[in-house]
């Protein structure tokens, strides 16, 4: 023992989890869902997540300005997010644009890894769902229009043109069934089909304790219920069945397994990760059932994060041993 | 009877196998000791000797008008060289008596026994036995016991709880003394329960000390008002809010202390050195302590003087290992870093822990990601990544606003975060300008 | 395409020219009836000052100093930064005598850089040296030395400081408005102020400490020896702890102490940092000439 000792506060024990290990256990988490794309769509899938994550991990790289490109693997996860988000068919640039987009603008722009407030892969799919709106929802040569999403009965629309469509979508839906939801056999964006996928991958993140019953619990449990209340019923004539055709169908388990509980953009207090899913709930059935778009996830959950740092102001914990006053 | 698991907490791995077997032996008789006149929460001492004076075991050194004090004893007999600032654990320098061995070990004539059993005592005189004795608690907080046990006349306690919990890793002198000295253990409760008098005696272990459980558990079937509570795993367990509501669920309330909800709270080793101090009239001049971790070459559980050097105690367990790089006073999760081991043992060393390179890391300094891991973890059930915030940057208000205060820094934000921010160390120094401006 | 009728311009126009009259006719009552009383004096001096916010003057920004000034709560000469000029502008809006101002510069006090001085222990914490100074004492073994963890440098309002590879700040002198506030960030009281055109000795070290104790703890501190007091053909230098101390206002720069000190503790300003390039500007406003 001849060097200086080291000198530090109290704790002197860390848990061996670092930032990049989280970051692991995300994308072995994401493992499932991507497994479940390339299975269901085919290798152009594949071909797809490879360039997202490429794309994200080599912007970070070059505005980090180091060679380094796996750095602390939130690149790569925000990468895996937002092309698991993408249609089936989209061009190849979709992807590498879209994951350029979102560690640019949505992460570095706000400082870098915990620091932005809007979560970074669904502002690459926002800004990608308003400049390229028609690629987004797959309305291209080889793929047919994911008719599942397109079951929102737009009210509003008195137009016999506009009202056409979800009434067609309808029938889509209808003669989808909800085994093939669970397994993830319809058409949708790559990563959002198959629920076993998605519940297997979110087991993983629940064992390692990244992710909390509260912000999933929270979003499902509130489009079950605005399902089965607002819905009317019309999957399988079943008021039960409609709730969960809306959880099942679209982007509601991906999103609220992996996109809202990405921790840099949800509250850290209890109730407000509550408060946040049921939140993301809410929003994305008006915008399903009353909206323009047929789908509400991505939108319902960048609304969410913006109004994250109020819902943390407002739900701090009770502290141990408050005296009532 | 269950104790209920409190909310938070974290699971450091233990490495109590590592001591838990070995018993607690006499350390090599030191030839020089460094006795410093403060050593517990409260008013320094001032030296009752001078230099040139011969001292005896057990003789007091240093005493003081002030309630909230213990006094101090001579721990060897010798001759005092030196009264002088010396290094303390706290990092700071104090006032010390120095004393030169003259190797005869021979007792003051002040330590002698009452005379008397605890039965004939009245609560006052077994009181001023204690304070005499200079009896703080050996948990690690080292607060005068007698002070704890002189609650004010308005609060109704109901409740002794004898903390056995040792919920810090790699230490286990608590569970030593409670497996080698249970009826030491159950005697000192007793006293203190008639000095309160209070009913209820409760003894909390925690459930991976079983054999440590059984000891005491046996020992007190012969008492009517005395159980054993088997405690969760779970650090901090032995933090006295969080023992007291896992034992009869009740809260402390903020900013209070256990005897606002009718408790009074001390630990195993306390309550052993009263009962050696009634039965014996000896005062607190040695104590258990474990002397643990990789570092070190030969793990021990030694009884040693207070005033030893660090550095000695580690020579005896024959040294540290060549990677070894942090010596703690205390555990791993409270205690304190060492920068240099000319420091005394003090009657609140629970342990000396050595940690190896591999042990501790240097982890770069990382954003917050927000991942509320903290805030799962804390016990008090506060926001440590806002507080450590507010700390990094010094805005004391941001810091009040989110209870700062309240942080009773266990550190367990800090052990699980993964962008391994030094929040405690933020925490505390934020509370310490809470502090001094409400001083002003 | 469809013809726009006159009526519907018309309609559109005397609406948005009524609300507009409307709003204007109430803003105006507003502004008479609620005027706040605001002395004009306040942004006359907030005009003269340089707007840079650096808190130097004691207050949160340069509005809160004017109206201080005008108060009477405030030196006119609280400006640093400003300089003479600022002053005889504050006097005259104030009508008062002018007060003489020094402009100032930031100096390191110290030399143990990360070879020569000795450390302690090695910390493992909060990077910053208010923090670390309150973990064991800090690491350096002298308790006067800079940390090097860059509180300074943060502080800096006109970013005129910038770390050293060496662990000690560096400081641009053109950049340095002299305003002060790294001094009163360093928790040890290293940084102190000297006149701005200052170019003679000064004894780059900070430690009160017995000279055994600094020899030990660094090679270039001063030990407290007097060699230089004895030396000084001008008596600039005094001992205060232990420590020399140059007055600026004597000192001729004859160079007589720098040749007795033998702890080399005493440099010529710019000899430390000779080779210091020029720290990129990072200047929000132009400041006023």
């Amino acid at each position: 023992m001849n060097s200086k000792l080291v000198v530090s506060s109290s704790p002197h024990l860390r848990t061996p989890e670092t930032i990049t290990s989280i970051m692991i256990d995300v994308i072995i988490a994401l493992f499932p869902v991507a497994l479940a794309s390339v299975l269901i769509f085919g290798y152009y899938a594949l071909v797809t997540i490879v360039v997202g994550v490429l794309a994200a991990m080599v912007t970070e790289a070059v505005l980090k300005m180091k060679t380094d490109i796996m750095s602390d693997g939130s690149a790569a996860v925000t990468g895996l997010l937002l092309a698991l988000t993408l249609p089936p068919n989209a061009p190849l640039w979709i992807p590498a644009v879209g994951s350029a987009c979102a560690i640019l603008i949505a992460k570095h722009f706000f400082g870098g890894v915990g620091n932005n407030i809007f979560n970074p892969a669904l502002v690459g799919r926002a800004i990608l769902v308003m400049s390229w709106g028609t690629l987004m929802v797959g309305g291209s040569d080889f793929w047919p229009v994911p008719g599942v999403l397109n079951f929102s009965r737009n009210v509003a629309g008195a137009d016999v043109e506009t009202a056409a469509t979800p009434l067609e979508a309808e029938i889509v839906a209808m003669g989808t069934g909800w085994q093939e939801l669970l397994v993830g056999n319809v058409t949708g964006s790559l990563g959002e089909t198959s629920a076993i996928a998605i519940l297997i991958g979110a087991f993983w993140l629940f064992y390692k304790g990244h992710i909390d019953w509260r912000i999933p619990g929270g979003y499902i449990g509130t489009v079950f219920i605005l399902g089965m209340l607002l819905g009317d019923g019309f999957y399988m004539d079943s008021v039960l069945m409609t709730g969960v055709f809306h959880v099942l169908a679209g982007g509601v388990m991906l999103g609220a397994f992996f996109m809202a509980t990405d921790m840099v953009t949800s509250p850290v207090t209890p109730l407000g990760r509550l408060l946040f899913g049921v939140g993301c709930g809410v929003i994305t059935m008006i915008i399903r059932l009353y909206g323009a778009y047929p789908e509400g996830v991505t939108f319902a959950i960048l609304l969410m994060n913006a109004v994250t740092p109020i819902i943390d102001r407002y739900t701090v914990p009770k502290k141990f041993g408050e005296v009532k006053s | 009877m269950k104790a209920k698991a409190f909310k938070g907490g974290v699971h450091p791995e233990g490495h109590k196998e590592v001591t838990q077997r070995l018993s607690i032996v006499g350390s090599k008789l030191p030839e020089r000791v460094v006795i410093p006149m403060q050593q517990h929460i409260g008013a320094p001492c001032e030296p009752l000797v001078e230099v040139g004076d011969e001292v005896k075991v057990g003789q007091k050194i240093g005493d003081t008008e002030a309630f909230v004090s213990a006094p101090i004893h001579a721990s060897i007999s010798g001759k005092v060289t030196a009264i002088e600032p010396y290094n303390h654990p706290t990092g700071a320098k104090v006032k010390s008596v120095i004393i030169e061995a003259d190797g005869n070990d021979e007792w003051s004539q002040e330590v002698k026994p009452p005379g008397k059993s605890v039965e004939e005592m009245e609560p006052k005189e077994i009181l001023n036995i204690i304070r005499e004795a200079g009896i703080v608690g050996m948990g690690g907080a080292a607060f005068p016991a007698h002070v704890k046990l002189s609650p004010p006349p308005e609060k109704m306690i109901d409740t002794l709880i004898l903390n056995g919990a040792e919920c810090e890793p790699h230490l286990t002198a608590d569970h030593r003394t409670m497996i080698e000295d249970p009826e030491g253990v159950v005697f000192g409760l007793k006293a203190m329960m008639k000095v309160l008098g209070v009913e209820n005696g409760i003894i909390g272990i925690e459930e991976n000390k079983p054999d440590a459980i059984k000891t005491m558990q046996e020992m007190a079937e012969k008492e009517s008002n005395i159980i054993v509570v088997p405690l969760p795993t779970m650090y901090p367990q032995g933090a006295e809010k969080m023992l007291i509501e896992a034992i009869n669920g009740r809260q402390v309330p903020s900013g209070g202390l256990p005897m606002d909800v009718g408790v009074v709270n001390q630990n195993v080793g306390t309550s052993r050195a009263i009962a050696q101090a009634i039965r014996e009239g000896k005062p607190l001049i040695e104590r258990p302590l474990t002397v643990t971790g990789a570092g070190i070459n030969t793990p021990a559980n030694l009884m040693v003087r207070v005033g030893t050097i660090v550095e000695e105690i580690i020579e005896q367990c024959n040294g540290m290992r060549d990677d070894a790089c942090k010596v703690i006073i205390g555990g791993p999760m409270m205690g304190m870093a060492q920068p240099e081991l000319d420091i005394p043992a003090l009657k609140g060393t629970s342990g000396i822990l050595v940690l190896t390179e591999s042990e501790i890391s240097y982890s770069e300094i990382n954003s917050c990601i927000r991942c509320a891991k903290c805030v799962d973890v804390c016990p008090i059930n506060l926001i440590p990544s806002f507080l450590g915030r507010a700390g990094e940057k010094g805005q004391v208000e941001v810091a009040e606003e989110y209870h700062a205060l309240d942080c009773i820094e266990c550190g367990c934000c800090t052990y699980v975060c993964p962008a391994s921010r030094p929040l405690t160390q933020w925490i505390k120094i934020i509370k310490a300008e809470i502090m001094a401006q409400k001083k002003q | 395409m469809e013809e726009i009728k006159v009526e519907v311009l018309l309609q559109a126009a005397l609406a948005l020219g009524g609300l507009g009259a409307i709003f204007g006719i109430l803003l105006s009552v507003a502004a008479r009836v609620f005027a706040v009383e605001v002395d004009e004096r306040v942004e006359q001096i907030s005009e003269v000052l340089p707007g840079a916010n650096c808190g130097a003057c004691g207050y949160a920004g340069c509005n809160n100093f004017a109206e201080a000034v005008c108060s009477g709560n405030a030196d006119v000469g609280g400006c640093i930064p400003g300089g003479k000029d600022t002053v005889s502008e504050i006097c005259q809006i104030l009508g008062k005598e002018g007060v003489e101002s020094v402009p100032k510069k930031a100096v390191v006090f110290c030399d143990g850089d990360r070879q020569t001085a000795v450390e302690r222990f090695v910390y493992d914490g909060s990077p910053s040296c208010k923090h670390a100074d309150k973990m064991g004492g800090g690491f350096k073994a002298c308790a006067y030395g800079c940390l090097g963890l860059g509180d300074c440098v943060e502080a800096c309002p006109f970013g005129a400081m910038k770390m050293g590879d060496n662990g000690l700040p560096l400081i641009d002198e053109e950049a340095c408005e002299g305003c002060g506030v790294c001094a009163n960030y360093c928790p040890r009281g290293i940084i102190g102020m000297i006149p701005r055109d200052y170019r003679n000795k000064l004894v780059m070290c900070n430690s009160r400490d017995r000279g055994k104790s600094v020899v030990k703890a660094c090679p270039v501190g001063c030990n407290g020896c007097k060699a230089c007091t004895k030396a000084c053909p001008q008596e600039a230098i005094t001992m205060e702890d232990n420590l020399a101390v140059i007055d600026v206002d004597k000192c001729d720069g004859c160079g007589e102490c720098v040749a007795k000190c033998k702890q080399g503790a005493i440099k010529a300003l710019g000899e430390q940092h000779a080779a210091v390039e020029k720290l990129p500007r990072l200047k929000l406003r132009k400041l006023r000439k």
